[in-house]
């Protein structure tokens, strides 16, 4: 069983989108990956993901690029950055462009499963005020 | 080897001939520059010099000559006014008597001098009929002589200098009268030729410059002093009867080929018929213009000698100068690319680090898919799922050790980002604090600080701001180990500025290391542990800013740096470089 929440995975390495996506699958979210920019705004554009997880550095079209065009397109959709290192100078400018946090690389899985239910949380508030519901399988 | 030796010994001969052709260029320019303008002035102020000396002495001489023309012809006009006087008042009768002329003579040798030798009477056939003097001349003949006939036609002669019956030379004054019967009669008298002399030999210039007279013949009238060339000039055009004016005065320089240059004065006196004339020699004329010459070439090649000189030593000591800069200026450079080296080493650790994080996390997130997997049901029986739990734990402490390690590496590597913000001071101050602290235990550092609380905040690159805190703040840790001790730093509005002080109680900084401390490169700490920039990076941020860092400290009490950023800060240009990201 597949829940509703979709999260999109943006990065350039696919081996790394691949598992990390599995993994994911694995804790019944419906998660899905883009190998480019140019590709999660196409996916963004069919298949309106809840959260996006944004690599910072990628070729042709960067993260800050990407996230810009994302929330034009979508301001409702929650955007957590993916950075190399410690690059606070780049996840900070992320922030302010509206995303809604950043992870460093290699992260844990359980770090990022928090991020994507803050994330998703406060996704939900922002739709409607109803009372926040987490799907249970992001309840860990 | 071989030819890196040659290479280099000829990169050093070619230096030394470009250092060798730098010093003569300079010497050069030098010599040229100084002495130019010292053989204009020269030549000017001695071609002007030469000329109005020359004529001072012109006019000298010519002034001289005039008042000698003058006094001769009066002489000579008193003279006859003598004899014509004598002449008139006696008659021939009267004269005619040996004893009335010896008193006349005696008479006018009184009133006179010596000047009248003797005085005879001449009847008109040239026989002197009286006579009175020292030679026995009564009765004489002149009827065949020169003066005789020239005088019976003239009321007043007065002759050239002659030898005639004595043998000594002499000239006479006559004058002819007529007896009431129409006969013809001449009072002669001589004039002596010594106290004639005199008058003229009187005019003596310098050591050469002297007079004479001389008449339409070429023949002396006076005795001259030196040899005359008589035969060339102004006495040349007067002998071959060229007549002068009695005011005409001629001022005229020969040169002969031979040397010996003269400069001569000529006047006409007794009506054209004399011509007086004054020589000198032009070296004697111009004696103080020689002087003038010799001093001033004189001056000229000492002076000359010492710009010269001058001139090496200076060159000399300045190419030295220049030969010493670019010496530093080389191993400068040297110090520069080894520090860019050290740039590009970061840069490359940075690359390195990007790109195996990369994998790292790869691994990583592929041993959390197996750990995954191993929940399921299939595994959970498995004897050794322990051990596979163990290993993949491994794997994610091993991967999150590289984590750090790539992290610590591209943190080192990244530039700072000029990107200005408001930013409030005494939060980066408390940053930079909280971050040095783990350090500063080990060292056994404390902190202190004095915040003023007003502080209004300010437009500067946080990161920038950063960086010179942190720097400082190590420097002073850095100072104070291994023995301890504490760092206060403060700040407060001073004026336009906020300064910040930072503080401790270290050893100080030795007198002769505190005007280098800002300089790149300069460094204490030893080879391989500073890069001596950490400081004159700061400086060049603070000036960047409009500020002022300074420092000021005390041997064995301690140091205190000051940093004063102004307020209303203007906004410099961004460098282009600078804004690079690391991602």
């Amino acid at each position: 069983m597949v829940s509703e929440f979709k999260v999109l995975l943006v990065d350039d390495e696919e081996d790394f989108a691949n598992t990390l996506v599995k993994r994911l699958n694995k804790r019944k979210l419906n998660a899905s990956y883009a190998l480019s920019g140019k590709e999660a705004i196409r996916v963004v554009g069919e298949t309106d993901p809840d959260v996006v997880v944004l690599d910072v550095k990628m070729p042709d079209m960067d993260g800050i690029e990407t996230l810009k065009q994302i929330k034009a397109i979508k301001p409702s959709i929650e955007v957590i950055m993916l950075t190399g290192h410690a690059n606070v100078e780049v996840a900070i400018r992320g922030m302010e462009l509206g995303a809604f946090d950043y992870l460093m690389k290699p992260m844990e899985i359980d770090e990022l499963l928090y991020k994507l239910q803050d994330a998703y949380k406060k996704k939900c508030c922002n739709i409607d005020d109803k009372e926040c519901e987490i799907p249970s399988s992001l309840k860990i | 080897m071989k030819d890196a030796n040659s290479s280099g010994a000829r990169e050093h001969q070619d230096q030394a001939k470009y250092y060798r052709s730098l010093t003569i260029n300079m010497v050069l320019i030098i010599v040229v520059v100084s002495i130019m303008p010292l053989v204009l002035a020269s030549v000017t102020i001695g071609y002007f010099f030469d000329v109005s000396y020359k004529e001072k002495v012109a006019d000298h001489v010519v002034t001289l000559i005039k008042k000698h023309q003058q006094s001769i012809d009066g002489f000579l006009r008193q003279r006859v006014a003598n004899i014509r006087s004598l002449a008139r008042i006696f008659t021939f009768d009267q004269l005619n008597n040996d004893t009335f002329l010896k008193e006349r003579l005696i008479v006018l040798q009184e009133e006179y001098g010596p000047i009248f030798v003797d005085i005879g009477l001449v009847d008109d056939k040239g026989i002197q009929v009286a006579y009175a003097g020292p030679y026995s001349l009564k009765n004489a003949d002149y009827s065949k002589s020169e003066w005789f006939r020239q005088s019976i036609e003239t009321d007043v002669y007065v002759s050239d200098v002659f030898f005639g019956l004595r043998g000594i030379p002499h000239f006479i004054i006559a004058v002819r009268r007529e007896t009431e019967d129409g006969k013809k009669w001449i009072l002669r008298a001589t004039v002596d030729f010594e106290s004639f002399n005199s008058l003229v030999e009187n005019v003596r210039i310098g050591k050469t410059g002297f007079a004479f007279i001389l008449n339409r013949k070429g023949e002396f009238q006076t005795k001259p002093r030196f040899e005359v060339s008589k035969t060339t000039g102004p006495f040349l055009e007067f002998m071959s009867g060229k007549l002068f004016r009695s005011d005409q005065i001629e001022y005229v320089e020969q040169s002969f080929e031979s040397g010996g240059d003269t400069i001569n004065v000529i006047a006409p006196l007794k009506g054209g018929d004399w011509l007086l004339a004054f020589q000198q020699n032009s070296s004697d004329a111009y004696k103080v213009l020689e002087y003038a010459r010799y001093i001033t070439l004189g001056i000229f090649w000492f002076g000359g000698l010492g710009v010269i000189i001058v001139a090496i030593l200076l060159s000399k000591r300045m190419v030295r100068h220049i030969a010493r800069a670019d010496l530093e200026k080389e191993m400068m450079n040297e110090q520069v690319i080894e520090a860019g080296k050290l740039a590009s080493l970061g840069e490359l650790a940075a690359g390195i680090a990007h790109e195996i994080n990369n994998p790292v996390a790869i691994m990583a997130e592929e041993a959390g898919w197996i750990e995954d997997l191993l929940t399921e049901e299939e595994f959970k029986e498995s004897e050794n799922l322990d051990e596979f739990k163990r290993a993949l734990n491994q794997i994610r402490t091993q991967g999150k050790r590289c984590k750090e390690i790539t992290h610590k590496l591209l943190s080192f590597a990244r530039k700072t980002d000029p990107t200005v913000k408001n930013v409030q001071l005494n939060e980066m101050i408390e940053d930079v604090v909280s971050l040095s602290e783990q350090r500063a235990k080990y060292a056994n550092v404390k902190f202190f600080s004095d915040l003023d609380e007003n502080l209004p905040t300010v437009d500067v690159s946080p990161s920038e701001i950063q960086q010179v805190l942190l720097n400082l703040v190590n420097n002073a840790v850095d100072a104070l180990e291994p023995k301890g001790g504490k760092i206060t730093i403060s700040s407060k509005v001073q004026n336009d500025f906020i300064v910040i002080d930072v503080a401790d109680d270290g050893p100080g900084i030795p007198k002769a290391n505190l005007s280098r401390i800002f300089d790149p490169f300069f460094t204490t700490k030893p080879v391989g542990k500073g890069t001596g920039l950490g400081l004159s990076i700061c400086y060049g941020i603070i000036k960047k800013m409009g500020g002022e860092i300074s420092v000021s400290s005390a041997v064995s009490i301690g140091t205190t740096f000051h940093i004063r950023v102004p307020l209303g800060i203007k906004k410099t240009e961004n460098n282009g470089d600078q804004t690079q990201e690391m991602t």
